[in-house]
C-alpha cells in the first residue's frame, strides 16, 4: 500500500533516546542551588497586619493547645503545624518553601542559614526578646557573623528513660545502654534515637569513660575519637530493639513493653506518665541527666526566607516567648523556658493550670532555667564541622556522620 | 473507501470524516497516534524520571548546608562499593524477597488449585471474592495489625504462651511473615488463572495413562502453571524488595533496601538515589528472566 | 487434605483482618491482648474526625483523576497492541508494566527527584495524580487487552466493510465490546490508587493527606488508638460492593469463568491490581 518513510521501531528508539537525552540536559541545567552563601537577605522592618494563617514546622509538643488557640484568638493567625522527628527532616521540609517558620535545633539552624532557607530576624520587632535569658542570646547556633537568625524557644537535655518495674536497679549512668555487657541485659528492649546526631551521645559517654581519647566537644571529633564513638554504637546495635524517630511510636513501644530502656525526650516521658505507665528517668536532683551529662538542644524559632505569612510569624515569635505562653509550652513539654519572666511563680502556676498539670512553682529551678553552669554538662545539638576550633581541620564533618550512621545500623 | 464515498451525499465531508479517512488503511499512522499519548507519558514522565534518578546518583551534598550539589561525582557509587553495609543490606533484602516469594508460591498453589479445578462454580466465585477482599483493606492497616499481634503483649504471644512458646517478636522473621501475608493474594490470582487454563481433558488423559496424582502434578500441572507462578513472583519479589514501612513497624532495628533509601532522603538525597538504582537493576534482570519464562502472558 | 490446606490459607489471610476489626472496638487505651473492654464509641468519633474526612475527600479526588487519565492512556495503548501488529509490541508491554513492577520507593524517589530538582515545581495533589496515573495505566491496559483478545477483530473489519469509517467503528463496535472491561479496569485502578501509600508519600505536598497517609500518620495516636482500625473496617465494608461488581463484570457471559482458554480473564483482571 503506502510506502513507509521510516521503520517505526527505529523512530521509536530514536525518540526515546532523544527524550532521555533531553531529561539529562534538563537535570544538568535545572534550577541550581544558590551560589551565594551567608549573604543575608533583608530582615523585616515592620510587622504589619496578620495574614490570617501560619504554617510551622515544629518538634512534637511545641505547638499545641491551649497556647496555639490562644495565639489564633489574639492575632487572628490560624496555625497549622507539621511535626518532625529529626533535624534533617526539618531542614528538608523548610527547603520545600511551603512553611513560614521552624523551631530549629542547632544542627538544623546552621544548615538553614548556610542554605539561605531562613532570613535574619529583626529582634527589635520582638519586644519580649529583651527579657530572654542572656546565655541564650547571640549563641553560635542562632547568630552568624553578628546577625541574629532566630528567637530562642527553650532548652533541655535528652533523657534516659526506663521501665521502673523491669529495669533494676535504677540506672544513674548511660552505661545501662552503652556499656556492651550491661546493655546485653536488656537485649532487644533498648530504644535508641534514629539519627546520626546520636553519635554525639556515644562521644559524651566516652568523654567520661575513656579519658584517654581526649574528647572535649562531642561534636568535634577527630578520626580516632570518631571511630571510638562509632564502634561503641556498633557494639550497642545487637542490643537495640528499635531506632525511633517518631515520638508517638516510641510512646507506644514503651507502653506495650516492647522497649524497656532508652533515650527519649520529656514529651514522651510525661505522656507515658500520664497514661499511668511505670516509667522513670534520671531524677530532678541530678538535673534529669545521668552522671556523664547528656546531649540536648537549645531551640530557635526561625523565619523562612520564602515565608508567605511573615507578619504572623513575627507575631508568633513574640507570642511564644511571652511569659504565659513560654511557661505553658515549657511545662507541657518539660524543658527550661527561654523567657526569664516565665519563671515568676504566679506565671508558672497559671500556666500549669491552663495545661492541666499540678502547679510547680519550683519548675524553673528544677529545670535550671537560670543556671548557666548547669548547661555546661548538656551538649546542645549542633552541626559537626571539619574545623575543630583549635587550629585542626581534621574533625569529621556532617557527611561523615551521616554515612557512619547507616554503617552503625547495619 | 471509494464505494463509501460514492454513497455519501455529495455535500462537503465533515472534518471528523476527513480525519477518519486519513487514518483508514494506514495502520502505522493509527498505531503511532494511539501510542503517542501513553508512550509519551510513560517515556517522558516515567523513564525520564528514572533517568533523573540515575543522574542524581552522581550528585553530592554540601557538608555545611546539606544542599544538593550538582557537580557530577562518582563518590556515592564509591561508597556503595567500598562500605560493606550496603552490600549486606542488599543481600539481606534480596534473600527475604526470595523467601517470601517461595513461601507465597507454596501457600498459594493449594488454594489456587482448589479454586481452579475442584470447587463448584458458586464456591469458586465466593473464593475469588474472599481472596480479593483483603486487597481492599489498607496495606498500612494490615502491617499495623501485625505489629499489634507480634507485640510482647499481643495475640501471638498470648496464644503461644500456654504451649510454652513465644512468638517471633519483631525482627527479620517478622518481616518475612508479614510480607508473605501481604502479597499472598498477588500470587494466588495468577496461579489460579494459569491453572484454570489447563483443560480437564489433559488431567484425565494423564490419569488414563497411568500417572498417579503426584506424577500428574509434577509432569503435567507444574510445567504448565510455572509461567503463572513466575508472573505472581514478580510482584511478591518486587513489593518485598522496596518495602520500608513494614520493616520499620515490625523490625525497627534492621535496615532493608527501602529503609536505607528512605532514611537517606532527608540527609543525603544523592546517596539515596544511588542506592535506589540497586533495586532497579535487580528488577530489570528479574523482569527479563520472567519474560523469557513466559510470565508476561499471565499478568 | 487439600481442603485443609485451603482452610489454613484462608484462616491465615483473615485472622489479621479480624484482629483489625476487633481492635476497632477497643475500649481501652493500650493494644495489649486480651482487650479490657469493647465499645462502639470510636465509630462515631472516626466518622466525625475532620482530618479523616479531609483525607477521604483527597483520596477520592486523586483516585478519580488518576483513574480518568489511566483509562484514556490505557485504552489507547491496548487498542494499539490488541488490534495491530508492529515491531516493538513487546517493548510497549514492558514499558507499560514497568511502573508497577519496580518497587514503589524507586518510582517515588524518581518522581520526587524529577519534580523538585528538575522541573522545580512544588509537590501537590497534582504531582500525586501524575504518579498514580502512571502505575494505574497497566491495570486498565491489561483488562482491555485481555478483552480485545477474546473479541476478535473480525467485527471491526465487518463494520468497515459495511461503510463505517474509523470513528464510527470505534464508537459503535469496539467501544461497546470493551465497556465492561473498561469499567472493571477503572474500578481496579481506583482501588489501587486509593490504597497506595509509598509513591504518595514521595509526591504529596505539605499539609495534604490521602486516607492512606492519614492512617499512617495516626497509627500511634495515644489518645484515640482505635480510630485507625475503625477507618480500615469501614473501608473494607464500603468496598465490598465495588469488588463484587468488578468480579461480575469480568466474568464471561454465560457462566462463572469457564475452563479453558477464555477463562481466567477475571483473575487476570484482578491480578493487575497492585499496591
Amino acid at each position: 500500500m503506502r510506502k513507509s518513510e521510516a521503520h517505526p521501531a527505529r523512530v521509536a528508539w530514536l525518540s526515546l533516546a532523544g527524550i532521555v537525552a533531553f531529561m539529562v540536559l534538563l537535570a544538568g541545567c535545572g534550577s541550581s542551588s544558590d551560589e551565594t552563601t551567608g549573604a543575608s537577605s533583608e530582615a523585616l522592618q515592620k510587622v504589619g497586619k496578620g495574614e490570617g494563617k501560619l504554617d510551622l514546622v515544629a518538634w512534637p509538643g511545641y505547638v499545641a493547645d491551649p497556647w496555639m488557640s490562644d495565639f489564633a484568638e489574639q492575632t487572628g493567625c490560624k496555625v497549622s503545624v507539621k511535626e518532625a522527628g529529626t533535624s534533617s527532616e526539618m531542614v528538608s521540609l523548610m527547603r520545600t518553601g511551603q512553611y513560614d517558620g521552624v523551631s530549629a535545633s542547632g544542627n538544623a539552624s546552621l544548615q538553614l542559614v548556610e542554605g539561605n532557607d531562613v532570613d535574619p530576624v529583626n529582634v527589635d520587632l520582638v519586644p519580649k526578646y529583651k527579657t530572654i535569658f542572656s546565655d541564650l542570646k547571640n549563641q553560635p547556633y542562632n547568630t552568624v557573623d553578628g546577625v541574629n537568625y532566630g528567637i530562642p524557644h527553650g532548652r533541655g537535655a535528652n533523657l534516659l528513660m526506663w521501665n521502673s518495674k523491669d529495669v533494676k536497679p535504677a540506672p544513674s549512668s548511660w552505661d545501662v545502654i552503652l556499656d556492651p555487657k550491661k546493655a546485653a541485659k536488656y537485649k532487644g528492649k533498648i530504644s535508641a534515637y534514629d539519627d546520626y546526631i546520636y553519635i554525639a551521645d556515644a562521644a559524651v559517654y566516652l568523654k567520661t569513660h575513656n579519658k584517654g581519647l581526649g574528647i572535649e566537644n562531642p561534636y568535634e571529633l577527630n578520626q580516632e575519637q570518631f571511630d571510638a564513638a562509632v564502634n561503641l554504637l556498633k557494639e550497642q546495635k545487637p542490643n537495640v530493639g528499635e531506632y525511633w524517630s517518631s515520638a508517638t511510636k516510641q510512646i507506644s513501644s514503651f507502653a506495650n513493653n516492647d522497649s524497656k530502656v532508652g533515650t527519649t525526650w520529656q514529651y514522651q516521658y510525661f505522656a507515658l506518665k500520664g497514661e499511668g505507665k511505670p516509667v522513670a528517668s534520671s531524677p530532678a536532683n541530678q538535673g534529669f541527666v545521668p552522671k556523664e551529662g547528656a546531649t540536648g538542644w537549645s531551640d530557635t524559632w526561625m523565619i523562612s526566607s520564602s515565608a508567605k505569612h511573615p507578619n504572623c510569624m513575627y507575631k508568633w515569635m513574640d507570642f511564644i516567648v511571652s511569659p504565659q505562653a513560654n511557661a505553658e509550652v515549657a511545662q507541657y513539654f518539660g524543658e527550661a523556658p527561654a523567657q526569664s519572666k516565665a519563671c515568676a511563680s504566679q506565671t508558672l502556676t497559671a500556666a500549669a493550670k491552663a495545661i492541666g498539670v499540678d502547679p510547680n512553682p519550683g519548675f524553673c529551678t528544677q529545670y535550671h532555667a537560670a543556671d548557666p553552669s548547669f548547661w555546661k554538662r548538656v551538649y546542645y545539638w549542633i552541626t559537626p564541622v571539619a574545623d575543630c576550633g583549635n587550629g585542626d581541620t581534621d574533625c569529621k564533618d556532617n557527611n561523615a556522620w551521616i554515612q557512619a550512621w547507616t554503617d552503625i545500623k547495619g | 473507501m471509494e464505494a463509501a464515498d460514492a454513497l455519501a451525499p455529495a455535500a462537503k465531508r465533515s472534518a471528523g470524516r476527513r480525519l477518519a479517512d486519513l487514518f483508514h488503511g494506514r495502520p502505522r499512522l493509527q498505531v503511532g497516534t494511539l501510542l503517542a499519548g501513553p508512550l509519551g507519558w510513560l517515556v517522558i514522565g516515567y523513564i525520564g524520571s528514572l533517568a533523573v534518578l540515575l543522574i542524581a546518583a552522581f550528585w553530592s551534598v554540601d557538608s555545611l548546608s546539606g544542599e544538593v550539589n550538582r557537580a557530577l561525582t562518582s563518590a556515592n557509587f564509591d561508597t556503595l562499593t567500598s562500605d560493606s553495609v550496603y552490600r549486606e543490606v542488599a543481600q539481606r533484602t534480596i534473600l527475604i524477597a526470595a523467601a517470601v516469594t517461595l513461601t507465597d508460591a507454596l501457600l498459594a498453589f493449594p488454594i489456587a488449585f482448589f479454586m481452579a479445578k475442584i470447587a463448584k462454580p458458586r464456591t469458586r466465585g465466593l473464593l475469588v471474592v474472599a481472596v480479593l477482599m483483603p486487597l481492599w483493606s489498607f496495606y498500612v492497616v494490615k502491617v499495623y495489625a501485625w505489629q499489634t499481634m507480634l507485640s510482647s503483649g499481643g495475640i501471638v504471644n498470648w496464644a503461644l504462651d500456654p504451649l510454652g512458646l513465644s512468638g517471633p517478636g519483631y525482627g527479620t522473621t517478622a518481616v518475612w511473615l508479614v510480607e508473605s501475608y501481604l502479597w499472598l493474594p498477588y500470587m494466588i490470582l495468577p496461579i489460579y488463572a494459569g491453572l484454570e487454563r489447563i483443560p480437564d481433558s489433559l488431567l484425565s488423559a494423564s490419569e488414563d495413562l497411568g500417572a498417579g496424582p503426584g506424577t500428574t502434578f509434577r509432569r503435567v500441572i507444574l510445567p504448565i502453571a510455572f509461567p503463572a507462578v513466575v508472573a505472581g513472583s514478580i510482584f511478591t519479589f518486587s513489593l518485598t524488595l522496596g518495602d520500608f514501612i513494614a520493616p520499620s513497624l515490625v523490625s525497627p532495628d534492621t535496615q532493608f533496601i527501602g529503609n536505607v533509601v528512605y532514611d537517606n532522603i532527608t540527609t543525603n538525597l544523592p546517596l539515596a538515589s544511588a542506592f535506589a538504582t540497586v533495586p532497579i537493576a535487580v528488577m530489570v534482570v528479574y523482569l527479563m528472566i520472567a519474560r523469557r519464562l513466559g510470565a508476561f502472558e499471565h499478568l | 487434605m487439600l481442603r485443609l490446606g485451603v482452610a489454613i490459607t484462608l484462616a491465615f489471610i483473615y485472622v489479621p483482618l479480624l484482629v483489625v476489626a476487633i481492635y476497632a472496638f477497643n475500649g481501652g487505651n493500650s493494644i495489649e491482648w486480651p482487650l479490657p473492654s469493647l465499645t462502639t464509641h470510636w465509630f462515631s468519633v472516626a466518622i466525625q474526625d475532620h482530618g479523616a474526612q479531609q483525607a477521604l475527600l483527597t483520596s477520592l479526588k486523586v483516585g478519580a483523576a488518576a483513574t480518568a487519565i489511566a483509562l484514556v492512556l490505557g485504552t489507547l495503548a491496548s487498542i494499539a497492541v490488541g488490534r495491530h501488529r508492529f515491531f516493538g509490541r513487546e517493548t510497549v508491554s514492558f514499558v507499560i508494566i514497568l511502573p508497577i513492577a519496580l518497587p514503589g520507593i524507586v518510582t517515588g524517589i524518581a518522581l520526587s527527584d524529577t519534580f523538585t530538582q528538575v522541573w522545580g515545581i512544588s509537590l501537590s495533589l497534582f504531582t500525586v495524580i501524575i504518579g498514580h496515573a502512571t502505575f494505574c495505566i497497566v491495570v486498565v491496559y491489561n483488562n482491555v487487552v485481555a478483552r480485545l483478545r477474546r473479541v476478535s477483530g473480525s467485527l471491526e473489519e465487518a463494520s468497515a466493510d459495511l461503510g463505517a469509517h474509523t470513528w464510527q467503528t470505534f464508537r459503535f463496535v469496539t467501544l461497546p465490546s470493551m465497556q465492561t472491561a473498561l469499567v472493571a479496569g477503572a474500578l481496579l485502578a481506583f482501588a489501587l490508587s486509593f490504597d497506595e501509600i509509598i509513591v504518595t508519600l514521595f509526591t504529596i505536598g505539605a499539609g495534604q493527606e490521602t486516607l492512606s497517609i492519614w492512617i499512617y500518620n495516626n497509627l500511634f495516636r495515644t489518645t484515640q488508638p482505635a480510630i485507625v482500625n475503625v477507618v480500615a473496617v469501614l473501608a473494607v465494608l464500603i468496598s465490598i460492593l465495588p469488588v463484587y461488581l468488578a468480579n461480575r463484570l469480568t466474568r464471561e457471559e454465560g457462566g462463572a469463568g469457564g475452563r479453558g482458554a477464555g477463562g481466567g480473564t477475571e483473575a487476570r483482571a484482578e491480578t493487575a491490581a497492585m499496591p
